[in-house]
């Protein structure tokens, strides 16, 4: 089995996949967007710019966005492999990429107000990992930049304004309110990760979760699936548009899941993410070998 | 297409409206949280001629230091413009700011900034960091690199033909306060809801 430096070199290849080549159906659905926006108007000039950017930074293997983003990451593993073997390469990675200008030194120390210069600080990347059957280790990283995390939003049900219920329905009026709420400012056209249920912290968590979903991913329970078609149609009603110029694309995917929940709350926490879906999943064999997911 | 050179004076940037493209040439500098912070907390004499009929722009690029010293952009696209709301009125009027480049609008104290001292708010489009980063021609100096760090130090770029749309401007316009009305009006209508 591979020692910590292997997984480090693993992990600093899935870091600058997801930082410059953007998975092929956020491509496809941004082309999509181009193609529907009038002619020559703001939203569509704003998607040629984006389709362009996305070129380039795959062709030069560049960061895709400036903003980096906090590097949230899933990690499979074989029973009896070190969690905190797995963390510490991946925070050694991160470090690594940041040192390249594959990811910008993203992290402040919010104590003492300082850039930390490499990438890393309390709770900065976020590991999980989980055990599993497979002999193979299988990676699921997303770059979440600030601009779009800035504009997530936690709803607790009731909620009267919205005329939002303990229900289905009211779950839907929050993740609608929130996508208006973000109008451009998380760079639009985003796509939505949502979860009802849970505390304030894992309903987060599973909505950020969500967001690994490739977006003509269908929802296996019929309610969800229906929720995600439903709010995707009205969302993109709105007229936002990207950038918030105004159009017809405002989201690209929405993604809904759920959590268990007291009897006390119904929370529904909503994330956007911007269209700089920088996702890359990766499963590693025991003898190295590659093969990517994305 | 318009071009704006930078430095302008105040008869060109009166000229742009709401919805104009414009291809910006010349000296600009980069600022955002931490930036606007400090340009608040007193005059800050080594930059204010950079600034000067010039604009800021919202951005905290990623930088590579060559070996003889100097820098390049390796990424720059906009960052959220919001957060400078509270500051940035202040600092376009105390420093003689021609416009401010960033993502996502500003609202109403920014916009009176922009009428009063004639600026304007310019659109970069979010994202596009790999497009704006090749308008970086040069890296002229930097301010405030080691209490700051990379991303929110004060960049002196000079910038080649860096495109922008104009979506405030100094006669009180805004796409984005368009925007979020005519969208808000859609969703009270979607959700039932009665204004």
């Amino acid at each position: 089995m591979a020692g910590p430096e292997q997984w480090t070199e693993h992990f600093v290849n899935v870091i600058a996949r997801a930082s410059s080549q953007l998975p092929p159906d956020v491509v496809d659905a941004l082309r999509r967007g181009r193609d529907a926006e009038a002619p020559d108007s703001l939203a569509q000039k704003a998607l040629d710019s984006v389709l362009r950017n996305i070129e380039v930074a795959k062709g030069n293997w560049q960061p895709i966005c400036q903003d980096t983003g906090t590097p949230l990451v899933w990690i499979h593993h074989p029973v009896g492999m070190s969690t905190r073997m797995l963390t510490s390469a991946f925070e050694e990675a991160v470090r690594r990429a940041t040192g390249k200008q594959v990811l910008r030194p993203n992290a402040v120390d919010t104590l003492t107000d300082r850039n930390t210069g490499n990438g890393a600080a309390p709770g900065i990347p976020t590991v999980h990992c989980e055990e599993w059957d497979s002999d193979d280790v299988e990676v699921h990283l997303m770059l979440k930049g600030g601009g779009c995390e800035n504009v997530g939003a936690q709803y607790t049900l009731p909620n009267p304004k919205l005329k939002a219920d303990r229900d289905l329905e009211g779950v839907k009026r929050c993740i609608l309110d929130a996508i208006h709420q973000a109008q451009g400012k998380g760079c639009a056209p985003g796509i939505i990760g949502a979860c009802f249920g849970g505390d304030r912290g894992s309903g987060f968590l599973e909505s950020k979760r969500q967001l690994l979903r490739p977006l003509p991913d269908r929802n296996p329970v019929a309610e969800l699936d229906a929720m995600e078609q439903e709010i995707y149609e009205k969302a993109n009603q709105l007229g936002i548009g990207p950038m918030g110029f105004g159009g017809k694309t405002t989201v690209l995917g929405v993604k809904v899941g759920y959590l268990g929940r007291l009897p006390a709350s119904y929370f529904v926490s909503v994330s956007y993410m911007c269209w700089a879906n920088r996702r890359s999943a990766a499963r590693i064999q025991p003898s190295g070998e590659v093969t990517w997911l994305d | 297409m318009a071009r704006l050179t930078l430095p302008c004076d105040e008869a060109a940037v009166r000229k742009l409206k709401v919805g104009d493209f414009v291809e910006l040439s010349g000296r600009m500098i980069t600022g955002r949280d931490a930036a606007h912070h400090w340009l608040m907390h007193g005059f800050r004499e080594e930059v204010a001629p950079y600034m000067k009929n010039s604009v800021i722009y919202h951005v905290g690029p990623v930088v590579k230091k060559h070996e003889d010293g100097t820098y390049s952009f390796v990424a720059a696209g906009p960052t959220t413009s919001a957060r400078e709301e509270p500051f940035q009125a202040d600092v376009i009027g105390r420093y003689g700011l021609r416009g401010v480049i960033g993502k996502g609008g500003m609202f109403a104290k920014t916009l009176a900034g922009l009428k009063e001292h004639g600026a304007v708010y310019l659109h970069a489009v979010g994202g596009t960091a790999q497009v704006l980063a090749a308008c970086v021609k040069k890296v002229e100096a930097v301010f405030q690199l080691k209490e700051f760090g990379v991303p929110e130090a004060l960049w002196v770029i000079d910038v080649e033909d860096f495109p922008v749309v104009v979506t405030m401007d100094s006669h009180g316009g805004s796409l984005h306060a368009e925007v979020e009305s005519a969208s808000r009006k859609k969703l009270e209508e979607l959700l039932g809801l009665g204004a």
